[in-house]
């Protein structure tokens, strides 16, 4: 009997092929058939939801509140809507601690004063003891659209743009998690991306916040609807110093690492650097940087190439499965 | 070590290797035998660099995950899913493994039994100390790099007296396999490229009857990008020369002699046993088991477990010929079709240096078979 | 099977364990194998052992070449 697998729910290649054999079949519209991390509707409306499922439910930087609230917030973003309105739905676990469901109030209440937006409507459950995981949440989210994504609009020399350093969620759930006898001062970076919707109107072209899966996945994805290549630089990606020394000593691939607050956005070629002085003029901006484009010179169409810094050259695909530490 | 990676710096070996090669009469094909060589290759794209400047290389079997048979696998797969409230902690890598009855990862543990992925045989020995009531099987695979941490954590356990504590044993030795590599003469290989940290354990001594008994140069190579070129170009010296030897390309982090008291440890707590490693088949002296004093602390021992020996691969699957480089991936009819990096069906296609893994994500040639 | 990295020792106890510091993050080590090492040292770490001592002048001499090749024309 098939059975699903935890690889499913990683963000990687079988996720998408789960979505694309029986999702699609099942429900599938116009709407839903670009599968973009919103669906844009009829109105100018925006709608998108996302279930936040983390373990621990507090890690430096954040909680499995703020996640539910900025994961829902900046998927509206990136697809060209301004957040306005959040439902909220509790799946509880019995027995878990009042101090710790109202630590997440707080977090979601900050989180949404934060964003702009109002947690307009929801649901609470609890489910029997070991029949839950302490806390699940769901959030939906609705926006007004300010912008249209428009890959179709791509050409050679548009630039690829990087808002930030990678991994830090990834690395912050770890520390958390007490794993690998590990420890820094790393923090998630779990932020809602507000301040990069004046770009749609300034003409950004796509955009994808960098979850699940990591870079190397979100970019994939971009590469496989284009008509040429997409290379990007590895020396160009900013990293700090903590996820760079963990992902060494781990054997676990920055490119493929969590995050949660930043985005990488195509913008066309003569408008990139303006959009990179606008997304560092930002304090969650800082680091950003244009780390490739898109290009016809090497690689072939619906590849994802990259250009490693010791000069060679690596083709990059999504996330196959759950990224474990290696030893060799 | 950035400057390591440096792209000017590489390029300009990589221009004296393809001078190097050029001068010599036939193709040079170099082993790293390392399975963390072959990811270093593959992540910094230098392999088709390489194969430019006139050097192929071959990968060898240095990875654990591939060349523990399944077998072994099956038994850490009982373990989890057969004893109830037992805690199984593995390395990530060998948890993805498919077997007849699965992998460590999709298998369904006994109630209360949990699979935990360790960085450090030392998280399991802690788990051990955490939860005394429970039994914890540390699934410990490596070779010499990791072997002596492995027997360390044997004997802190012993000297513990931590009963709840013992390892299902996957040690392998390269040397041996070295050996019985270049007897099979089944592999043409102009030179090898030894693993750095496997030798800061047996240091360089190890090698010599490669160079001395069958000609073959060599020699021990760090991981960055510009000590593996360094390393090359050592060995392609002395293909030039006539005079192969072990050349020690890593003085860093590598003392000829190696690390005398590591060696002492792994002595200490374990003695050589015949293995059989997929695709080599039996190696006699290749392998390490529990020596009688710690024998206490071997998990086949223990819960009286039989390891079947050998025909536990998944039908088709020739990984055994692509460890020994008598086939490349794509000479398997499953590389590619049935075989693919979601759908596994043997580990060199699981693994993150395993041979096909790596083909299948860089060589597209490969890839449009499929 | 060989993923290590070098790291620098900060703390060191009698028990042979402690903790080394590589960019940023700090990691729990053994350092049983490596007698010889004290605090301020560098050492190859694998599997959250100490497995071999850094040579810091065989390294600088390493870097030095490579940074040489890295500024040559």
């Amino acid at each position: 009997m098939k059975k699903i697998s935890l690889e499913l729910g990683s963000g990687g290649r079988l996720m998408r092929d789960f979505i694309r054999d029986s999702i699609l079949p099942s429900f599938g519209n116009p709407i839903l058939g670009p599968l973009a991390d919103a669906g844009l509707l009829p109105g100018g409306l925006a709608f998108t939801t996302d279930s936040y499922v983390v373990d621990p439910l507090f890690f430096p930087g954040g909680d499995i509140g703020t996640l539910a609230v900025n994961g829902t917030v900046n998927d509206l973003v990136v697809s060209g809507a301004k957040p306005m309105y959040l439902s909220l739905a509790l799946i509880l676990e019995e027995g878990l601690e009042w101090e710790t469901l109202e630590k997440v109030f707080g977090s979601i209440r900050r989180a949404a004063k934060k964003a702009g937006v109002s947690i307009v409507t929801g649901d609470t459950k609890v489910v029997r003891q070991g029949q839950g995981d302490k806390v699940y949440v769901n959030t939906a989210g609705v926006g007004k659209a300010v912008g249209r994504p428009a890959a179709g609009k791509i050409r050679p020399g548009d630039k690829v743009i990087l808002t930030g350093t990678l991994g830090d969620h990834s690395l912050a759930v770890m520390l958390a998690r007490g794993d690998f006898g590990l420890s820094s001062r790393a923090r998630s970076d779990c932020a809602p991306l507000l301040f990069l919707l004046p770009l749609w109107k300034r003409g950004a072209l796509w955009m994808r916040d960098v979850t699940r899966g990591g870079l190397a996945t979100v970019l994939s994805e971009l590469a496989e609807e284009l008509a040429w290549p997409v290379l990007i630089r590895e020396s160009e990606i900013p990293l700090s110093n903590a996820v760079r020394g963990a992902s060494e000593i781990l054997g676990i691939d920055p490119l493929f690492m969590a995050c949660e607050g930043k985005a990488v956005i195509v913008a066309p070629d003569r408008k990139a650097a303006a959009f990179l002085q606008a997304i560092r003029r930002h304090p969650l901006g800082r680091k950003a940087a244009v780390i490739g484009e898109i290009q016809d010179g090497v690689g072939r169409p619906g590849e994802l190439l990259l250009q490693t810094s010791s000069g060679g050259l690596r083709l990059l695909e999504p996330l196959t499965s759950e990224l474990l530490p290696r030893i060799c | 070590m950035k400057e390591l990676r440096n792209a000017k710096a590489v390029r300009g070996i990589l221009t004296e290797i393809s001078e190097k090669t050029a001068a010599l009469p036939s193709p040079v094909r170099i082993m790293e035998v390392c399975g963390t060589h072959t990811m270093a290759l593959f992540r910094n794209g230098l392999t088709p660099l390489l194969a430019e400047a006139g050097v192929e290389m071959i990968s060898g079997p240095g990875c654990p995950v591939c060349i523990t048979p399944n077998g072994v696998h099956e038994a850490a797969i009982d373990l989890l899913t057969g004893r109830e409230g037992l805690t199984l902690a593995a390395f990530g890598d060998m948890t993805r493994v498919p077997t007849r009855r699965g992998s460590l990862q999709t298998a369904v543990p006994a109630r209360e039994a949990k699979l935990r992925i360790v960085y450090s045989p030392r998280e399991a020995l802690d788990e051990a100390r955490r939860a005394p009531d429970r039994q914890v099987v540390f699934y410990g695979a490596g070779f010499e790099t990791t072997i002596p941490a492995i027997a360390l954590t044997v004997r802190h356990a012993a000297e513990e007296g931590l009963g709840n504590f013992s390892v299902l044993p996957a040690l392998w030795l390269i040397p041996p396999a070295l050996e019985a590599l270049l007897e099979s003469g089944r592999t043409a290989i102009s030179g090898f490229l030894y693993p750095g940290h496997v030798s800061a354990v047996i240091g360089v001594e190890p090698y010599a009857f490669v160079a001395e008994r069958y000609g073959v140069p060599g020699a021990v190579a760090g991981f960055e990008p510009g000590d593996i070129l360094l390393a090359i170009r050592s060995v392609l010296d002395q293909i030039g020369s006539g005079k192969p030897g072990v050349a020690l390309e890593y003085a860093r982090a590598v003392r000829p002699e190696g690390n005398p008291v590591a060696r002492a440890v792994m002595a200490e707590v374990l003695e050589p046993c015949d293995a059989v490693w997929r695709g080599l088949g039996r190696i006699p002296a290749s392998g390490l088991t529990l020596r009688k004093k710690f024998r206490g602390s071997d998990a086949r021992a223990r819960f009286g477990i039989r390891i079947a020996d050998s025909g536990r691969d998944l039908p088709g699957c020739r990984c055994g010929e692509v460890l020994r480089a008598v086939i490349r991936p794509d000479g398997c009819r499953l590389f590619g079709t049935r075989c693919t990096p979601e759908t596994p069906l043997g580990p060199c296609m699981v693994s993150y240096e395993g041979s096909c893994l790596i083909h299948y994500k860089y060589d597209r040639r490969a890839r449009r078979r499929g | 099977m060989c993923l290590a990295i070098p790291a620098k020792i900060i703390k060191r106890e009698a028990s042979g364990l402690g903790v080394v510091s590589y960019l940023d993050s700090e990691v729990k080590a053994d350092f049983t194998l490596v007698p010889e090492a004290g605090v301020g040292d560098w050492v190859i770490l694998h599997a959250g052992f100490a497995i071999s001592v850094l040579d810091e002048k065989e390294a600088q001499i390493t870097l030095d070449l490579f940074r040489e090749m890295a500024e040559a024309e």
